[in-house]
């Protein structure tokens, strides 16, 4: 299913998102454009309300743009969600608690009338990937935090999208968990080659997970910087140590904050 | 169906016959030393006498149980007629909380479907409650004795199923709808994502949302059914059915006062039957009465 040479996985051109509230018109995106290529890891960055989520949503389908075109795969956001082109994982897990882990990785494959024996192979597989094994017959109230976002990476996998969608998956996991799951998702999408669109408020894991790290700005929201990551394939734990690594951290920084050499990014870590 | 939802169901059950025995020590210890004539305030009876023909002793109730229901030679014992009568009524019951309950959700289909349907009809089922069930029972019955269809004769007990049920589907309609709409925004935008229609989200979503808040309306819906099926006895006057024999052994009065208490013990003992059968249906759907969790 690889797409046509030359279609960007995502396309998004200038795009605007305005939300009328009781207090007025709310400009969560302002012409914002961004193309994404297939396998490519990119990650959002930016202070809160600078509208990662709302861009995420807008390429998902979940809203529709005020104005502006997206295109995912050359097909419209729409188009591509009705044929299940990207998988979606959010900050909150968002199992469903009566379903074990198994079934909860079955729904989207049961969703779309796939056969029993191949949703049994699918998820056994799936299983396998996210290393829970163990708990296939488990309910997400047995799991810990990080083992129920694994699960939710696994069934946005399940139709083998060629993009997954990310909203601060990680965001709710303690540091060690965070860090262990930023090298699992490295690698599980060296395995599955999907194009991925991580949104985060971590400096250290856009650098470590991405390719390019999209830094944007609030009110209203825009794409201030595109800073690029170029630390190779490779990425084991031994990156995090590495001089390119810190160059790439301070590059985002100095982008976050508009001036070279600005003091340490207090207040977008800690988000 | 696993073990708390197990221990759960038992505890209640033993708190359920603690309460009963609760009842007849009461009873017994008022009888005893409650004043004789009770107590009456400007006029206004506001203790029971403790005589043997207001208050009969629990043991005088219950030999009275066992002894024949009256004089003659076939006669069935009290107990086994009570009985007999109380299957009945829980059949009849029965009936009214399947037709209620499948009204109910139907109802709630229709409110979570359509958001005008849920302000246009919520208050007509609110309104609909408070008719007084006396002011129904003829007016359902004279119905019924309309209805001929072919072989099909409307039957007494069918006006009584339709009574019970009138009271049964109101708080199925309020849990089922409160139920459906449960999923989280997050839930409902993840079957969106899947590209989920309406029918599927329903069947995988929410469906399996609404069973924590279905069980509690089914357990009010049974003991809805069960007061409205012996009231509408009573006001329709079927026969058979345990509403009947309160008023038929009440009426013995003072000559028999101890038989007049079985088919209320009867009635109480099945709704908590009613109440039984609500919680082992609880227990075969365990699995979607987890709590929601949180990552
Ligand atoms: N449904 C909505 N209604 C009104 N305002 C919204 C809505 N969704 C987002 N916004 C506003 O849009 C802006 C961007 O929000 P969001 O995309 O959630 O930011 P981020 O994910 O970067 O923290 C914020 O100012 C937010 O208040
Ligand atoms: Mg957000």
């Amino acid at each position: 299913m690889s797409p046509a040479s030359g279609v960007k996985a995502v396309e998004v051109t200038g795009v605007t998102k305005t939300f009328p509230t009781k207090a007025g018109l709310v400009t969560a995106l302002d012409d914002v454009a961004l193309s994404v290529a297939p396998g490519e890891f990119v990650s959002l960055i930016g202070p809160s309300g600078c509208g990662k989520s709302t861009l995420l949503r807008l390429i998902a389908d979940l809203d529709t743009p005020t104005a502006g075109s997206i295109t995912v795969f050359g097909k419209s956001a729409r188009q591509a969600r009705l044929d299940q082109d990207y998988g979606i994982a959010f900050q909150t897990a968002g199992l469903l608690p009566w379903r074990s882990v198994t079934a909860n990785i079955e729904l989207p494959l049961q969703l779309h009338g796939a056969e029993r024996a191949q949703r049994r192979d699918r998820v056994a597989e799936l299983i396998e990937l996210v290393g829970l094994s163990e708990f296939a017959g488990s309910y997400p109230e047995q799991l810990s935090g990080g083992m129920q976002q694994r699960v939710a990476i696994a069934r946005a996998l399940a139709e083998r999208p060629e993009l997954l969608l990310m909203d601060e998956p990680f965001g709710a996991l303690d540091e060690m968990t965070r860090e262990r799951m930023q090298s699992e998702l490295v690698r599980i999408c060296g395995e599955t080659g999907a194009a991925v669109i991580f949104v985060t408020h971590s400096i250290p894991e856009a650098v470590f997970l991405s390719d390019r790290v999209v830094v944007m700005s609030p009110r209203p929201g825009r794409i201030r910087e595109v800073v690029e990551v170029r630390l190779g394939d490779a990425r084991g734990e031994a990156l995090r140590e590495e001089a390119a690594f810190f160059t790439s951290v301070t590059d985002v920084r100095e982008a976050l904050h508009g001036t070279p050499g600005a003091p340490a990014a207090r207040g977008v870590e800690s988000r | 169906m696993n073990s708390t939802s197990v221990a759960r169901t038992a505890r209640a059950i033993a708190l359920g016959a603690l309460g009963i025995v609760l009842l007849g020590v009461i009873w017994e210890v008022y009888k005893l030393l409650g004043p004789a004539a009770g107590f009456e305030l400007f006029g206004v009876q506001l203790l029971p006498r403790t005589s043997d023909v207001a208050m009969p002793h629990l043991w005088d109730m219950l030999a009275r149980a066992l002894a024949p229901a009256n004089t003659s030679a076939a006669s069935q014992p009290v107990w086994l007629a009570v009985a007999l009568a109380c299957l009945s009524s829980l059949g009849t019951a029965a009936m009214g909380l399947l037709v209620g309950a499948v009204v109910g959700f139907g109802l709630a289909l229709v409110m979570l479907r359509l958001r005008v349907a849920e302000s246009a009809i919520l208050p007509w089922l609110v309104l609909s409650q408070t008719v007084p069930l006396i002011a129904l029972a003829p007016v359902i019955v004279s119905w019924g004795g309309r209805v001929q269809i072919g072989e099909f004769e409307w039957q007494r007990w069918m006006s009584v199923a339709v009574i019970a049920s009138y009271l049964a589907f109101f708080p199925v309609a309020v849990g089922a709808l409160r139920g459906l709409q449960s999923p989280l925004v997050a839930q409902q935008e993840l079957m969106h994502s899947f590209a989920a229609g309406w029918w599927k989200t329903l069947l995988h979503l929410r469906l399996p949302a609404s069973v924590p808040y279905l069980i509690p309306a089914l357990r009010l819906g049974a003991a809805s059914a069960i007061i409205g099926t012996v009231v509408a006895e009573v006001s329709t006057g079927a026969k058979g059915g345990i509403g009947r024999l309160i008023i038929e052994y009440a009426q013995s009065g003072s000559s028999d006062p101890a038989k007049a208490w079985s088919p209320i013990a009867g009635a109480v003992l099945m709704g908590l039957a009613a109440a039984g059968i609500v919680a082992l249906v609880a227990l075969t759907l365990g699995r979607f009465r987890r709590n929601e969790v949180t990552a």
